[in-house]
């Protein structure tokens, strides 16, 4: 086994709706997408957003896509017009999940 | 069957302005459609009409269909646009007087989709208890009242469709959902009956992928970004939509930009909440229903679409004032760069404090090493060669920020060394307009929705 960045395994796409964020991870190829799902659990994601996420992480899975959809709630100091943060809408939380590193078969790390 | 072209050619008020001429000139489309609002617009329409009667939409719409309405009239385009805002009959009055100006009086009629302001309704609906409270806190509108700035009803495709049906070509809609400015025209083209699921939910997903403009054609692309094809000429995407409810995503050919599963998949997921739970006014649409495959360049297939019956209730948005807010800027360079923005910060905090000045909330971010990705990022290099300083202040007493606003500049004489970028001047005091989502039964409103000859 092997650590990688999620960045090497997957792409990713975030946006807000309010004070929630949420990310959209992919998978780059269909044989990475059941480690994301055994992996990057909804427990981990919030761990890994500590001291940005300050609510719940919610995940769904599309196996469709290859994809899982995180919902970080309270996660934007109060979201759109109301927060101080340059990043109102979260849209480079994306690039923050794929710092995540998980443990992956030596095959998958290259 | 020839699929019915739906061009996407703006996805928020701001959004590029040649965007639009180009999916009209640069190939085929039978519908040309435009994202113009987002919640804090409304809110500024409001203001606008409030001073001025005859304003409270997006002008630049106006201007827009002024250049293209030659093409338009020719080649049969029609437009669907929630360009109308608080005032989508001023808007139409408008485009009529381009019209007739440009001589296509009679030639051309103009449709008009309201009804979805209920601003002036709200002390009504609230007597007869119609609650409006808050979707994710519970709380009763009362609690804000005397602060709504704007309130709107999010109308669906069919109101879009049934204006089509009434002979526009340009359709002016206020608050309409974006996606059913795409899954309008589909109705209106293969009459999808209210309660064909399936269909009404895949034209949803069509003006899903779409709504965004360049967003699902190679902009905000992650996979392979370095290496999208003519950036500056990015092509804006298309529907080639189907009577089956099955379409391609496509742009204009000799554009820039990519269209590859990749990239559609990265919009799918914007904004996204459950993903079987994607509501509409016409529909649920279920987004782990969707099939994609690359079919040919800059082409991907959807097939395989669920969906399920719409609920009885609207969604509202409604915007209030809820304080004030300001933030101002530094930059600090090597050496120590970080070391002096962390004391140009606590030197302003210890100020502020002294002032005796009260808010809310205080946020700083230093630019270059933490404004995006926080903890995340770890601490930045000793030697890094500059930081930007950014601190934003919130309070209910505009007398508090505004005063925080006279506490930047200071510190370029009086605090830490080797500080500039204070060219901006003084922090603006900008008035916060927060959001209040609810909903309302169906029954309680509809569109209201006309059509006339320029």
């Amino acid at each position: 086994m092997a650590k990688v960045k999620l960045l090497k395994l997957a792409h990713a796409r975030s946006g807000d709706k309010g004070d929630m964020a949420n990310v959209g991870l992919i998978a780059l190829k269909p044989e990475y997408y059941p480690i994301l799902v055994k992996e990057v659990t909804a427990a981990r994601v919030k761990e890994h957003f500590r001291g940005i996420c300050l609510g719940e992480v919610e995940r769904f899975e599309l196996p469709n896509l290859g994809a899982l959809n995180f919902l970080l709630h309270e996660s934007l100091d109060g979201g759109g017009t109301i927060s101080l943060k340059t990043d109102a809408q979260g849209k480079t939380y994306s690039t923050a999940l794929l710092r995540m590193e998980i443990e992956v078969p030596d095959s998958v790390a290259f | 069957m020839k699929p019915v072209r739906i061009a996407n050619g703006q996805g928020f008020w701001g959004d590029s302005l040649q965007a639009p001429i180009e999916q009209v000139r640069r190939g085929p489309i039978d519908y040309l459609t435009l994202d113009y609002l987002a919640e804090i617009t409304m809110s500024i329409m409001q203001k606008q009409r409030a001073r001025d009667p005859r304003s409270g939409y997006a002008r630049d719409f106006v201007s827009m269909i002024e250049e293209v309405l030659p093409d338009l009239v020719e080649r049969k385009i029609k437009v669907v646009a929630n360009a109308g805002g608080v005032n989508p009959e001023a808007c139409r009055d408008a485009v009529i007087e381009v019209a007739k100006r440009a001589g296509f009086a009679g030639k051309i009629k103009i449709g008009v989709v309201a009804g979805d302001d209920i601003m002036d309704r709200l002390d009504d609906y609230l007597a007869r208890g119609v609650e409006l409270n808050n979707m994710e806190t519970g709380e009763s509108l009362a609690t804000v009242r005397s602060r709504v700035q704007s309130a709107n009803v999010y109308f669906g495709g069919r109101a879009v469709a049934d204006c089509l049906a009434k002979g526009a070509q340009i359709v002016i809609a206020g608050r309409v959902t974006d996606t059913g400015l795409a899954l309008g025209p589909a109705i209106h083209e293969f009459g999808w009956a209210a309660d064909d699921w399936d269909r009404l939910a895949a034209g949803t997903i069509a003006g899903h992928t779409v709504e965004c403009g360049a967003q699902c054609t190679g902009g905000n692309c992650l996979v392979d970004w370095e290496t999208i094809p003519a950036p500056a000429d990015i092509g804006y995407p298309i529907v080639e939509a189907q009577p089956d409810g099955t379409f391609v995503i496509t742009k204009h050919e000799g554009t820039g930009g990519r269209i590859t599963v990749a990239s559609i998949k990265e919009q799918l997921l914007y904004e996204m909440g459950d993903p079987r739970e994607y509501i509409t006014p016409d529909c649920v649409a279920d987004f782990t229903t969707i099939q994609l495959e690359q079919a040919g360049a800059d082409r991907v297939r959807f097939s395989g679409i669920k969906g399920r019956p719409a609920t009885d209730l609207y969604k509202v948005s409604v915007s209030y004032s809820a304080g004030w807010k300001a933030s101002g800027s530094l930059v600090y360079g090597w050496p120590d760069a970080m070391k002096k923005a962390e004391a140009a910060d606590r030197i302003t905090r210890e100020r502020l404090e002294r002032l005796g000045l009260k808010f809310d909330h205080i946020v700083t971010e230093f630019v270059g090493a933490n404004a995006c990705h926080g903890p995340l990022a770890g601490d930045p290099s000793p030697d890094i060669a500059e930081v930007q300083w950014h601190i934003g202040v919130r309070s209910e007493d505009k007398h508090a920020v505004e005063r925080f606003t006279r506490e930047i500049a200071p510190l370029v004489l009086n605090g830490p060394p080797t500080v500039t970028g204070f060219g901006g001047g003084r922090p603006k005091v900008e008035e916060i307009i927060a959001y209040w989502p609810a909903l309302m039964p169906k029954s309680e409103v509809a569109p209201v929705i006309s059509a006339v000859e320029a």
